[in-house]
């Protein structure tokens, strides 16, 4: 009975007897889900355009963030000295023109050369693809950890009783906009329809004249460039280091959740596998163990994929012979 | 040695199934088969066992398994390393339980063991395919890991957290623990390593073989058949989880010796699956390829950096990560079909020669 | 059997198709349609594009299940069944758009479609030993026979997917025959061949009819081939049946022929 009862129940009445404590999990949990729904929205775009499951884009993440914290040392950033707030923007444009060439890069020395290839050899080609840029950000910049400063105050402040961090919110605010300015683009600019397209049917697009190349190099400039945002966001925090890359692993069953083309499904899913996975951790955590959070994502996506399979926004699918 | 058929008739429809039909390959594969096995044990010198042929005899082992799961039953995994894991844990589980068990007969329960884990963590292949699965899979790999970390009983509440494996015997020889000769280990795990090729090829061939591969190609064709694809799948879960048990449960007591979970983590499971890639998906003989290309390469790459242009170890390391993924990337854009494929071309290319039009 | 026995009344029905009604979400795909196949002749089910003919296919072989109405098979009525519980029942089929195991071998491919029966041992299997060994040949020499009867010796062991159209669609057959089915259904057999694959498609069809004593329902757009080969037909139109009966009756039937001319419905 006391199993059950430590299970069942307790974690709930200290959900209740502590409720501001909770509601900190709760946005805990939320502005980690905002990180995890970036990443993941760096996944679906480069998947819906050209049905590549992009191991790398973690790596991309940790590139950029290398590259900022190279260039900004190089404009003579210090432990001690503040770079004034132009220099941090040119470097950060820096790190975006970047990434930009680097998606040139991919598209022409990865991409065309594998174009018709099965799923399977086009992951396993990312996946050679993050080793590479793995190694290539170390020899380039050196693998010790590496702190970024942005400007940013990292301080905290309540609000309600309820104890907020301004840092988080900023992040926060700034993923939540660049989803808003990728919807847009989604939805109503030339290219957005272009890409659209080409997620429906690559041969119907190109048939009717959209240049698939172009496209490619486009949303892996974008995922590049949101790889960007959540490196530098992750990288502020925690400092630019090799786990940073691991973040990935974390938007996987953000993806089984919301679906690997669905923008709405990785922001949603993101957010659920966020507070779910804190409340977890936090309230049953110390029943078995603790440091659940590495692998209680992935049940949850999987038992929640059990009853639905199309995850969270997709059709029922009709198959047909 | 010319690489001809013509004059080979078969006049049998036995005949023509056998494995190997064509004469020349029968010949090579036999003279594999005894340098294997009466050359290679009186290598003199520990190096080209510890650091090659065991862990390539045990990942092909390994590799064969997932290429039963992926290459022919298409069902993508990256829970090799977590199984992995249960093969060696459930080895030292049932070797400090049971010291009296024969060691063989542990090996083959370990790969059991593993079998019913993989069933379990196969089940959702029911309702999700293709990537959505792969990501399922690494629940498998995070899960089982995070498992044998974080409970003691599996590591039988040792302080430092490691599985140490204790000595065993087998018909007289030493195969287990710091005592036991690479040789002797070498033989145990190649004749293992034989008959579960052997069966494994077998099985891809026949009945149930065909049923994985028409899953694969086309499920729902397949189901029209009259085959059920759970159970085709689950099957396929089963027996490629087996023989990673296996390959685990050796990983473990005849190569490492002492582990701890770090061994398992997920870029074991990548390692793996690129042999199968790099090897050719659906060949038994691309497992055997893909593992040595593997293995080998950082081998190679490290004594050409580290000893050959006296880069320190740390930033070899990182050139060396850069060179592996950069050469993945090569070998995928000239031969996606891998190895295997690159070999039977060679061989179609010599039956021809020197006339090739 | 001969075919005037088979087209006959009174003749066994293999197959009773009551009031089946069939929808996704909102869209009725068939309503109410009832038929029969009798045992031992070639039924074709035609109509125009969208007509719910290969859905009804779908829902013989249990791919679909209709929302009502009820289907009887050798004088047993069922509810819902699985396509490999019809698989096991003795219905096989091919499919519109070719679906072969495309890694496969055209022999493997045929091995496949014997599957169910072939009984399984697996450690045997992985032995090969003994009886896994012989089971493996006996049925080897029967799936070689039916390569014979279609004349498909020279690609025996070519991966299908190098294969043209018109052969693909001819091992797909063969792929059918080899699980002895006794009823088959065919959905477009000569959709995208030429005269003369056509002429070898039919001249297959009617042998396995005759020789094999198959019960065939087949859906075809050639008029030609369907009036020719086919005991009886079944009209379908937006998911309704308009007509059914011999070749004849059914060309000189009015609803048919507007369906056909597109004639607006109201």
């Amino acid at each position: 009975m006391d199993v059950l009862y430590a299970v069942f129940i307790a974690p709930f009445v200290d959900m209740a007897t502590a409720p501001i404590f909770f509601a900190e999990v709760i946005i805990g949990g939320l502005i980690a889900g905002v990180m995890y729904s970036l990443v993941a929205l760096g996944f679906v775009l480069i998947f819906k355009a050209s049905g590549v499951f992009n191991f790398a884009q973690g790596v991309l993440a940790l590139f950029a963030g290398l590259t900022l914290v190279g260039l900004m040392e190089f404009m003579g950033q210090t432990s001690t000295q503040q770079l004034p707030w132009y220099l941090i923007a040119l470097a950060i444009i820096g790190t975006a023109a970047v990434m930009v060439a680097l998606a040139f890069a991919i598209e022409r020395i990865v991409l065309r050369p594998l174009v018709n290839q099965e799923q399977i050899i086009l992951f396993m080609s990312t996946i050679g693809l993050a080793l590479f840029l793995e190694g290539f950000g170390d020899v380039l910049w050196g693998s010790d950890v590496k702190a970024l400063d942005i400007g940013i105050p990292d301080a905290s402040f309540e609000w309600g009783g309820i104890l907020l961090n301004q840092f988080d919110l900023v992040a926060a605010a700034t993923a939540a906009v660049l989803v808003a300015v990728l919807a847009v683009f989604f939805q109503k600019t030339r290219v957005g329809r272009a890409l659209r397209a080409v997620a429906d049917d690559h041969q119907a697009a190109l048939s009717v004249g959209i240049p698939l190349k172009s496209i490619w190099v486009i949303v892996w400039s974008v995922a590049g460039i949101v790889a960007m945002v959540a490196g530098i966001m992750w990288g502020a925090k925690s400092g630019v280091q090799f786990s940073l890359s691991l973040i990935a692993l974390k938007a996987l069953p953000v993806l089984i959740l919301g679906g690997f083309t669905s923008v709405p499904g990785a922001i949603v899913g993101g957010l659920i596998i966020g507070v779910g996975e804190k409340i977890a951790e936090i309230y049953w955590g110390p029943l078995i163990g603790g440091a659940i959070e590495n692998w209680f994502a992935y049940m949850l996506a999987m038992v929640f994929l059990l009853f639905r399979p199309q995850g969270l926004f997709g059709e029922k699918i009709i198959e047909r012979v | 040695m010319l690489y001809r058929e013509a004059g080979q008739f078969k006049a049998s429809y036995a005949a023509d199934q056998a494995i190997f039909p064509i004469t020349q390959d029968r010949v090579a594969v036999i003279a594999v088969l005894l340098i294997a096995y009466l050359g290679v044990p009186f290598i003199q010198g520990d190096y080209w066992f510890e650091a090659i042929l065991l862990p390539l005899l045990i990942f092909a082992l390994a590799a064969i398994g997932l290429n039963i799961l992926t290459g022919y039953c298409g069902q993508i995994s990256l829970g090799t390393g977590g199984f992995l894991a249960v093969g060696a844990y459930s080895t030292y589980k049932l070797m400090t339980a049971f010291p009296d068990l024969n060691i063989l007969l542990i090996f083959i329960l370990a790969g059991l063991i593993t079998a019913g884990v993989g069933i379990l963590f196969g089940l959702p292949s029911l309702r999700i395919k293709g990537f959505y699965l792969a990501v399922a899979t690494l629940a498998a790999q995070f899960f089982l890991v995070w498992l044998f970390n974080k409970v003691p009983w599996f590591y039988n509440y040792h302080p430092s957290g490691n599985i140490e494996a204790p000595p065993r015997e087998a018909f007289g020889f030493l195969i287990t623990g710091a005592e036991a000769t690479p040789q002797v280990r070498y033989v145990v795990i190649l004749i293992f390593v034989t008959l579960l090729t052997l069966a494994a090829k077998n099985l891809v061939r026949g009945r149930i073989g065909r049923s994985w591969m028409a899953i694969r190609d086309m499920d729902i064709a397949a189901e029209i058949i009259g085959i059920r694809p759970l159970q085709t799948k689950l099957l396929a879960f089963a027996i490629s989880s087996f023989y990673i048990g296996v390959a685990g449960a050796m990983m473990f007591s005849m190569w490492l010796g002492s582990v701890e979970t770090e061994a398992f983590q997920l870029f074991v499971s990548f390692d793996v699956l690129f042999m199968i890639i790099i090897g050719g998906l659906g060949s038994l003989l691309g497992s055997f390829l893909g593992a040595g290309f593997i293995l080998l390469l950082p081998i190679v790459l490290t004594n050409l950096f580290v000893g050959g242009l006296g880069f320190t170890a740390n930033f070899a390391k990182h050139v060396e990560f850069m060179l592996f993924g950069g050469l993945i990337i090569f070998f995928l854009i000239v031969e996606p079909h891998g190895l295997a494929r690159l070999w039977q071309i060679t061989k179609e290319k010599l039956r021809l020669w020197p006339f090739p039009h | 059997m001969t075919m005037a026995e088979a087209g006959g009344n009174g003749a066994d029905v293999l197959l009773d198709v009551a009031n089946i009604s069939l929808s996704f979400g909102g869209v009725k795909a068939i309503r109410g349609v009832s038929f029969d196949v009798q045992k031992g002749e070639i039924r074709a089910i035609i109509g125009p594009n969208g007509a719910g003919k290969t859905s009804m296919l779908n829902c013989i072989n249990g791919f679909y299940h209709p929302q009502e109405g009820t289907i009887t098979y050798k004088g047993r009525t069922r509810k819902q069944m699985r396509p490999h519980e019809a698989a096991a029942q003795g219905i096989a089929r091919t499919f519109q758009n070719v679906a072969l195991f495309k890694g496969m071998s055209t022999l493997d491919n045929l091995m496949t479609g014997r599957l169910l029966k072939m009984k399984g041992n697996f450690f045997l299997e992985a032995l090969h030993l003994g009886p896994a060994k012989k089971q493996e040949l006996a049925h080897r020499e029967f799936v070689e026979g039916v390569i014979d009867f279609l004349e498909i010796q020279t690609i025996r062991k070519t991966p299908v997917g190098r294969l043209p159209y018109g052969l693909q669609k001819r091992v797909e057959l063969g792929r059918a025959l080899a699980a002895e089915p006794e009823l088959l259904l065919l959905d477009e057999p000569m959709a995208g061949m030429n005269v003369e694959e056509k002429e070898d498609m039919s001249r297959f069809i009617i042998d396995v009819n005759e020789e094999f004593g198959t019960t065939i329902a087949l859906i075809e757009h050639d008029m030609g081939v369907v009036m020719d080969i086919s005991d009886r037909v079944v009209v379908l139109d937006h998911g309704e049946k308009i007509a059914d009966g011999t070749p004849d009756e059914v060309g000189k039937n009015q609803d048919v022929i507007d369906a056909y001319l597109g004639v607006s419905h109201d």
